[in-house]
């Protein structure tokens, strides 16, 4: 029985979200290997060999894989599934993407964003935006698998030595092609791996205003920007920086809501987290019910409170 | 060209549902039921392409109960053509709407396959890339812009840190986000005139489809509750206790 785990990644750097879906494929009691599918992406493949529990790691390089098309991908992927018996993705925007194709191909259902392994093809997941939680089983010969990065403990990225095999890399599909990417620039940590967030809601009023009362905030805290769906949708903030049920699932150490009320599908997202602070106006807004500190107040008064404090 | 447009019938948004105390499931009898939200982008946005001229046909479908017809009612009158349902009472997972979806693009041939990038309920975000997948099909995933020129489509899809870009080769697979449209509000003359507008229904047999589920559900819960912490009365309380209590700054 041996896991194989498609490496989040960039070219250049293993992406943080690998180790967590390493974590959950070592759950599963048999060996992990990591595929590392991409262009020049040896320096990735040399990270993944490192990460503490993989045995092996599968490079293939080539032009068709440089962009992380799905066709390509999930091409690659299917060239060597038949020698494992669980296929495991982290749940990213690359995981979502591709790990369908893989199941629907191999004709498998897929096992989407577990937070447990239970046994072998027993795992948790959460359904109706976390309001319930699903124990499944199943009945597949090859289980096709994304793992919720914040279910799991990210594998340590050292301690390890898999050796590096290099293989083919399947040709182009020609029925996509890449044209490009706009990748916010930023010094801040990435929202689903940053130990702090501060996240705005409707009530921040414009865009203008998001940035010009939580950017310090997030400053002094080294902490990452998120953003509710309401604030999205009014166009404060951009959707990557989305967090909830529709957007990204966060469970950092501290999580500070300004300005959210807290509807289901933002709760979805950060339930998780650690500490959770509540900043808003309106004492009845449900976002207290799960705050461990919950300060009612106009956020535009205490958050430069707050920056001048820290 | 003609589009088609699977949509599901699932529990409202604004739903909170219940846990059956047995943990066989949740409860789900007398809740209000609605058009998947992201499906509804994708029925908006397919109508939009006619309005503009780039497509002849919406052809809405969905799978499951017969009561699907209501979400394909609501299809119609957002400004869908047609619809058809494939009727079922069993339990549908996204492998077996796939391959229902599948035989439906062989028969009508659509070039675009829009849908909704998951369900609200099940969250598993699966469809539209397996239907990609058995169809042969090139699939543009979490769509923000489409742009539909010839044979070609240009998305702009929502991924992680930022946009990117990419164009398909018609037939394909759109799956939608958030910020792809905003749906009209439906109204009452369109509601109307959706009645009057053509609805198949077909069942999983008559497309040999077997639509057995793969995943069993063991048992359903409830998440661990996380319990109301304090209300501070101000900044230099709430400091206080993120420094020494939590501990966390």
């Amino acid at each position: 029985m041996t896991a194989l785990v498609i490496a989040e990644h960039d070219n250049q750097h293993l992406k943080i979200a690998t180790n967590h879906a390493v974590t959950a494929a070592s759950r599963l009691g048999g060996g992990v290997h990591v595929l590392v599918a991409g262009a020049d992406a040896k320096a990735v493949a040399d990270q993944a060999a490192q990460i503490a529990g993989v045995s092996r790691v599968l490079l293939a390089e080539g032009p068709s894989l440089a962009e992380g098309l799905a066709e390509n991908v999930a091409a690659q992927v299917l060239a060597i599934a038949s020698s494992y018996t669980h296929i495991l993705f982290p749940a990213t925007a690359m995981g979502k993407n591709v790990a369908p194709r893989v199941a629907a191909t191999l004709d498998v259902a897929q096992v989407t964003d577990i937070t447990k392994v239970i046994g072998p093809d027993t795992y948790e997941r959460p359904i109706y935006a976390g309001n319930a939680i699903a124990t499944v089983q199943s009945t597949d010969k090859t289980q096709v698998i994304t793992v919720r990065t914040t279910g799991f403990d990210a594998a340590s990225a050292s301690g390890g030595s898999a050796l590096v095999e290099a293989i083919p890399a399947v040709a182009d599909g020609g029925k996509s092609c890449f044209i490009g990417r706009s990748v916010t620039k930023s010094d801040r940590p990435e929202l689903t791996a940053a130990k702090i967030i501060v996240s705005g809601g409707r009530a921040m009023g414009s865009s203008d205003k998001f940035t010009e009362v939580l950017t310090p905030l997030a400053d002094k805290l080294g902490a990452a920007l998120g953003a509710s769906r309401a604030a999205v949708d009014a166009g404060y903030a951009p959707n990557d920086w989305q967090v909830g049920q529709t957007g990204k699932i966060v469970a950092p150490q501290l999580y500070i809501a300004c300005g959210i009320s807290g509807a289901i599908q933002h709760l979805a997202g950060m339930k998780d987290s650690k500490v959770i602070v509540a900043i808003n106006k309106d004492g009845e807004a449900p976002i207290f019910s799960v705050a461990d500190y919950g300060l009612e107040a106009d956020l535009f008064v205490v958050v430069p409170e707050l920056v001048a404090s820290l | 060209m003609k589009v088609l447009v699977p949509v599901k019938r699932v529990v409202d948004y604004n739903v909170k549902v219940r846990v059956k105390s047995d943990g066989s499931g949740v409860d789900v009898s007398n809740v209000k039921m609605s058009m998947n939200p992201f499906d509804e982008i994708a029925v908006e946005e397919a109508v939009r392409l006619k309005e503009k001229g780039i497509v002849s046909e919406v052809i809405a479908v969905s799978c499951g109960v017969a009561a699907c017809q209501e979400t394909l009612r609501t299809a119609m009158a957002i400004g869908a053509d047609r619809g058809i349902l494939i009727e079922t009472s069993e339990e549908l997972q996204p492998l077996a709407v796939a391959k229902l979806l599948k035989v439906l693009v062989n028969k009508e041939q659509p070039q675009l396959i829009i849908l909704g990038k998951q369900a609200i309920d099940d969250d598993c975000n699966q469809t539209g890339q397996m239907l990609a997948a058995l169809a042969g099909l090139p699939q543009a995933t979490f769509a923000s812009k489409l742009d539909v020129a010839g044979d070609k489509a240009t998305v702009t899809r929502e991924v992680d840190g930022g946009l990117e870009t990419i164009t398909i080769d018609l037939p394909a697979v759109v799956t939608t986000d958030l910020r792809l449209n905003e749906p009209r509000y439906v109204t009452l003359p369109n509601i109307m005139k959706a009645k009057k507008k053509p609805l198949e229904v077909l069942k999983p047999a008559d497309l040999d489809v077997d639509v057995t589920s793969r995943i069993k559900t063991l048992k359903v819960s409830e998440p661990p509750k996380r319990r109301a912490g304090v209300k501070v009365a101000d900044v230099a309380a709430l400091l206080t206790q993120l420094k020494n209590e939590a501990k966390v700054i």
